[in-house]
């Protein structure tokens, strides 16, 4: 006997529970066996680059924190990093250091975030997420020290950031510092060695060297990959270069290798934090920069080592008070470009974590 | 069904107190309702009180507080949760089968609760003894297919007809092992009554046969599709699986029969591996019962908040792969000790089931360190990082 | 050994579940439950002589009944709403309102004829903040060369409708004073939280280098 099959086509998207924000894809399956993809965007579509363009240099600072929004501080310094460039503003010693700090520690939060929705996608009923957020709402709390927000953060301003570290600050973070390695170790032991984990992710969402490289995919996804390419040490930026860290990269370029880089960056920015405190210096904190910056006509494209990947900014300046032209290299956006050669063949089960292990943020996917 | 021996929260004693002045059929009529009264509000209680228990357990396992604020300790929370649900607009989808979506929830809810009336709660505290339970058993539980079968196709919905299409494929093929693993307690009680199982059980069958425990409560938590085997539902990728579609009280019993499915389990694991009603003497036999069953539940609750779920074919090949090897393991060898053990009137001594207690933890262990290194073995080798040569970021910029 | 990782996962949560001390860091916003203990350590007494006491309230607090109000522990600089700003230091400049991202300060001036003691002042008829669309970013506080305008503390200003949302100028100046220390260095160190119930000056709120009167009297006549 035969039996008439046919394949089934499902929207997953825009409202599904792991689609991690208004991402939409038409999904066909035969039985559960992916066989065909199509990715829609733009669901969260705000014209962030447009609205640029009627903005001031400052204003768009508060622009950027709304696009990765998990990770609002790395979104801050690339901007605020391409304003520099482009009206040539020295930026004070402490300054950058600070910057560094909040950087790394955004990235910490970033990749706990991206390790507990990933294990929650591949349902463990929230626990590992809980584990993860209790972690960053350590470091949401430092932010809220630095600049009284703890999402939306608007912490840099072009030429430095906007105010000084509260002196409660630095123990905070020696305190948090001083923890963070055994949490980590915790929450490794938790799912690294997790037989089911294993499981579900490894061999799972190939996506090798070549591939990686040629759909220019960054972050994470393509240190997975295997290949050891960071733009903190490829293009150093701010006071990188003066720092002592290594690049983890994963064998395979599976879910688990992106997840167990992630695990290791995160210990890596706990290296760059505790060499930070140690060699920050006291001066000021803001470059003497006027209220309505007009560079001189021309452009720049400034990128940094966001927990995504490589976030640039691109400016035109025709010499006013705001940019002719803001274009954003969003990571997450370019990161999902081989979603579709990596799920062909794999079951609904996998699309979550694969999916997952990508870590976007629609945010900045749409803009 | 054989009622001849029964006690005294049971069907006779009940029916001769309304016979005294009620005709025989409706006697008969007054006291199946009443029992019947008692029976699913008791479990509707107590299934209350488990989502409260629950939802606390899971709240300090996640480092949280969990539901605080409703009466002491939050424990008003579920009723506040049933007004909500009641008050809730019950929705049928336009395109849905009207009938069959209507009555799948009650499809599933019942068998969960039928599956009480034979579970020997204490000594003399059961409802109705029947001689061929562990049958019954079987049978009533694996009526629930038909209901998440019945649920997922009337709701017309994509991500439903998936929940329950993997749901069929799962509840079916674990049905096998659980069968299997409760066939290994038959073997050693030498009878198919529940109230026979627990009295043969001078020592826990947790502790004669550890491999049976362990297939009946892995394919058990399957059945009521609790993690690692939660497919069915699978809240991360169907949404809610087969009952994507339902709201309101609908909803609700679904709701019901889904927190009740662990009380059953437990009470079925703790009347077929931890002795039942057995302990020692001051706690009466009924305490012994319910302090087991949270035991159960906070194990069943501790594994759920921990693991993560697998892959449907990857449930289907542990079920096939693993636990169906395992229980045939199991009955082989509980049959050649009993045929050893046992004496003309089927009876094991103490002393031959702690021999038999360990043969079977020698085997067990030896027999899993086999099988996950089998089954999973082949995934612990893993190629060590190499950096690849397309990374040229320390070329010279130009 | 394959199958341990389980085992070992099991293992974390249940410390987790026994080692109280790592909970979230939550306070159960907007009231606590409070035990016995924490009861009677409110009264200043022990919690024996409290149930003695009154036994209702010690039963009641034993079964997690009693609550004490609580709210959320905030640095001071939150960003929150409820602007602080004083009319005695505002000079109707509407820097605020030009570095606003979204534009929602609306402010209305004209010369002020009555003697003023900061100087050269406008005097302000209206002064419109659309809190519904403000994101807190801040930029109004950054730009007030004044010291005018601060952000507030609370977060708890919800409205039942969107135009409700707009704080004019009388509920302004009627708020009360608790700026926050978002951007005001000088009133950072001055051992000042938000939370606490004095209310901040005028006279204390700007910062130390600001022009005295006579300074900007000079300066007028000097132009």
């Amino acid at each position: 006997m035969t039996v008439k099959t046919e394949p089934v086509t499902i929207n997953l998207g825009p409202q599904h529970p792991s689609t991690h924000g208004v991402f939409r894809l038409r999904v066909t399956f035969d039985g559960e066996v992916i066989v065909d993809v199509e990715p829609v965007l733009g669901y969260l579509h705000r014209g962030s680059e447009k609205l640029a363009e009627g903005r001031t240099y400052v204003q768009i600072v508060t622009l950027t924190d709304r696009m990765d929004y998990i990770a609002s501080m790395s979104n801050n310094l690339a901007y605020v990093r391409a304003v520099e460039k482009i009206a040539g503003i020295e930026v004070p010693e402490r300054a950058q250091y600070i910057r560094v700090i909040s950087a790394e520690l955004q990235r910490i939060a970033s990749h706990l975030m991206a390790t507990g929705f990933l294990l929650n996608d591949l349902g463990a009923l929230a626990t590992p997420l809980m584990y993860c957020f209790r972690e960053r709402e350590r470091i949401l709390d430092l932010f809220e020290m630095l600049c009284g927000a703890r999402i939306t953060l608007s912490y840099m301003r072009p030429g430095g950031v906007f105010q000084d570290t509260p002196p409660e600050f630095w123990p905070a973070l020696e305190e948090f510092i001083g923890n963070m390695p055994t949490y980590i170790d915790e929450l490794e032991r938790l799912i690294s060695g997790n037989e089911i984990v294993l499981t579900r992710t490894r061999g799972v969402g190939l996506l090798n060297d070549v591939d990686a490289v040629d759909y220019s995919i960054s972050g994470p996804m393509l240190r997975a990959a295997g290949v050891e390419w960071d733009l903190r040490k490829a293009d150093p930026y701010e006071i990188y270069d003066r720092l002592d860290f290594d690049i983890p990269i994963g064998a395979l370029g599976d879910t688990f290798d992106r997840y167990i880089v992630r695990i290791q960056e995160m210990r890596e920015s706990i290296r760059i934090i505790r060499q930070c405190i140690d060699a920050t210096p006291s001066g000021p904190i803001r470059a003497e920069t006027p209220f309505f910056i007009r560079p001189p006509e021309g452009d720049a494209y400034a990128a940094v080592e966001s927990p995504k990947g490589e976030l640039g900014f691109y400016l035109v300046s025709d010499g006013g008070i705001s940019p002719y032209r803001c274009h954003v290299r969003a990571p997450s956006f370019i990161n999902i470009t081989p979603l579709r050669e990596m799920l062909l063949g794999w079951k609904m089960s996998d699309l979550i974590i694969i999916f997952g292990s990508i870590d976007i943020v629609l945010g900045e996917v749409d803009r | 069904m054989d009622f001849s021996e029964t006690g005294i929260l049971s069907f006779h004693g009940i029916y001769g107190i309304f016979a005294l002045f009620l005709p025989g059929w409706l006697a008969y009529a007054v006291t199946c309702g009443v029992l019947a009264f008692i029976v699913i509000n008791a479990m509707v209680m107590s299934t209350a009180l488990y989502t409260w228990f629950e939802r606390r357990m899971i709240g300090r396992f996640q480092a949280r507080l969990g539901p605080n604020r409703w009466g002491p300790f939050g424990l008003l929370q579920p009723f506040a949760d049933v007004i909500k649900l009641i008050v809730k607009e019950d929705t049928t989808p336009s395109t849905a089968d009207k009938i069959v979506f209507a009555i799948s929830p009650v499809i599933l809810f019942a068998p969960t609760v039928l599956t009480i009336a034979i579970i020997p709660f204490g000594e003399n505290t059961f409802l109705g003894r029947l001689n061929i339970g562990v049958l019954f058993l079987i049978g009533v539980t694996s009526v629930n297919t038909i209901a998440v079968l019945a649920a997922g196709w009337a709701s017309r919905n994509k991500y439903a007809m998936l929940g329950s299409m993997r749901g069929v494929a799962m509840l079916c093929s674990y049905e096998v092992p659980m069968a299997l693993a409760i066939t290994g307690v038959v073997l050693i009680a030498n009878s198919l009554s529940l109230y026979d199982v627990v009295q043969a059980q001078s020592v826990p069958f947790l502790i004669v046969q550890p491999l049976g425990f362990l297939v009946f409560m892995a394919a058990a938590s399957a059945e009521m599709s609790r993690t690692p085997f939660d497919q069915i539902e699978a809240e991360s990728e169907l949404g809610a699986g087969y009952h994507t579609e339902y709201s309101g009280m609908k909803f609700a019993i679904f709701q019901l029969a889904e927190f009740m499915a662990p009380i059953v389990t437990s009470i079925l694991a703790v009347v077929l591996f931890f002795g039942g009603t057995r302990g020692f003497d001051p706690i009466p036999g009924q305490l012994w019962f319910v302090i087991k069953v949270v035991l159960v539940l906070f194990g069943l609750l501790w594994i759920r908040a921990t693991w993560p779920r697998l892959r449907i074919d990857q449930i289907m090949g542990f079920a096939w792969k693993g636990l169906f090897a395992l229980a045939i393991l199991n009955i082989f060898v509980i049959a050649i000790e009993v045929m050893l053990f046992q004496d003309g009137e089927g009876n094991i001594t103490t002393r031959g089931m702690w021999t038999m207690a360990a043969v079977n933890w020698v085997i067990t262990i030896a027999a899993i360190a086999i099988m996950v290194n089998v089954l999973g073995g082949k995934k612990l080798e893993r190629p060590t990082p190499k950096p690849s040569p397309l990374a040229n970021m320390y070329a010279e910029a130009d | 050994m394959y199958g341990t990782g389980l085992l070992k996962g099991l293992s974390i949560t249940m410390k987790n579940l026994v080692k109280p001390g790592r909970m979230f860091t939550l306070n159960q916003y907007p009231d606590r439950k409070i035990g016995l203990i924490g009861l009677a350590k409110m009264q200043n007494t022990n919690a024996l002589a409290f149930a003695v006491k009154k036994p209702g309230t010690a039963v009641k607090a034993l079964v997690g009944m009693v609550s004490v109000p609580d709210r959320m522990p905030q640095h001071g600089r939150f960003r929150g709403e409820e602007f602080s700003w004083y009319e005695q230091r505002c000079t109707g400049c509407a820097s605020c309102a030009k570095y606003c991202p979204l534009g929602i300060i609306r402010i209305v001036t004209h010369p002020s004829e009555q003697q003023i003691p900061e100087g050269d002042k406008y005097f302000i008829d209206v002064f419109d903040i659309d809190i519904g669309r403000c994101m807190f970013c801040g930029l109004c506080v950054e730009a007030c060369p004044y010291d005018a305008l601060h952000m507030g503390s609370g977060f708890e200003e919800g409205k039942y409708r969107r135009h409700d949302l707009v704080i004019n100028k009388q509920m302004l100046n009627e708020s009360p004073k608790r700026p926050s220390l978002w951007f005001r260095p000088q009133i950072e160190g001055k051992d000042y939280h938000p939370h606490s119930h004095e209310e901040i000056e005028w006279q204390n709120a700007g910062r130390h280098e600001r022009p005295t009167v006579e300074q900007q009297q000079e300066r007028w006549t000097e132009r």
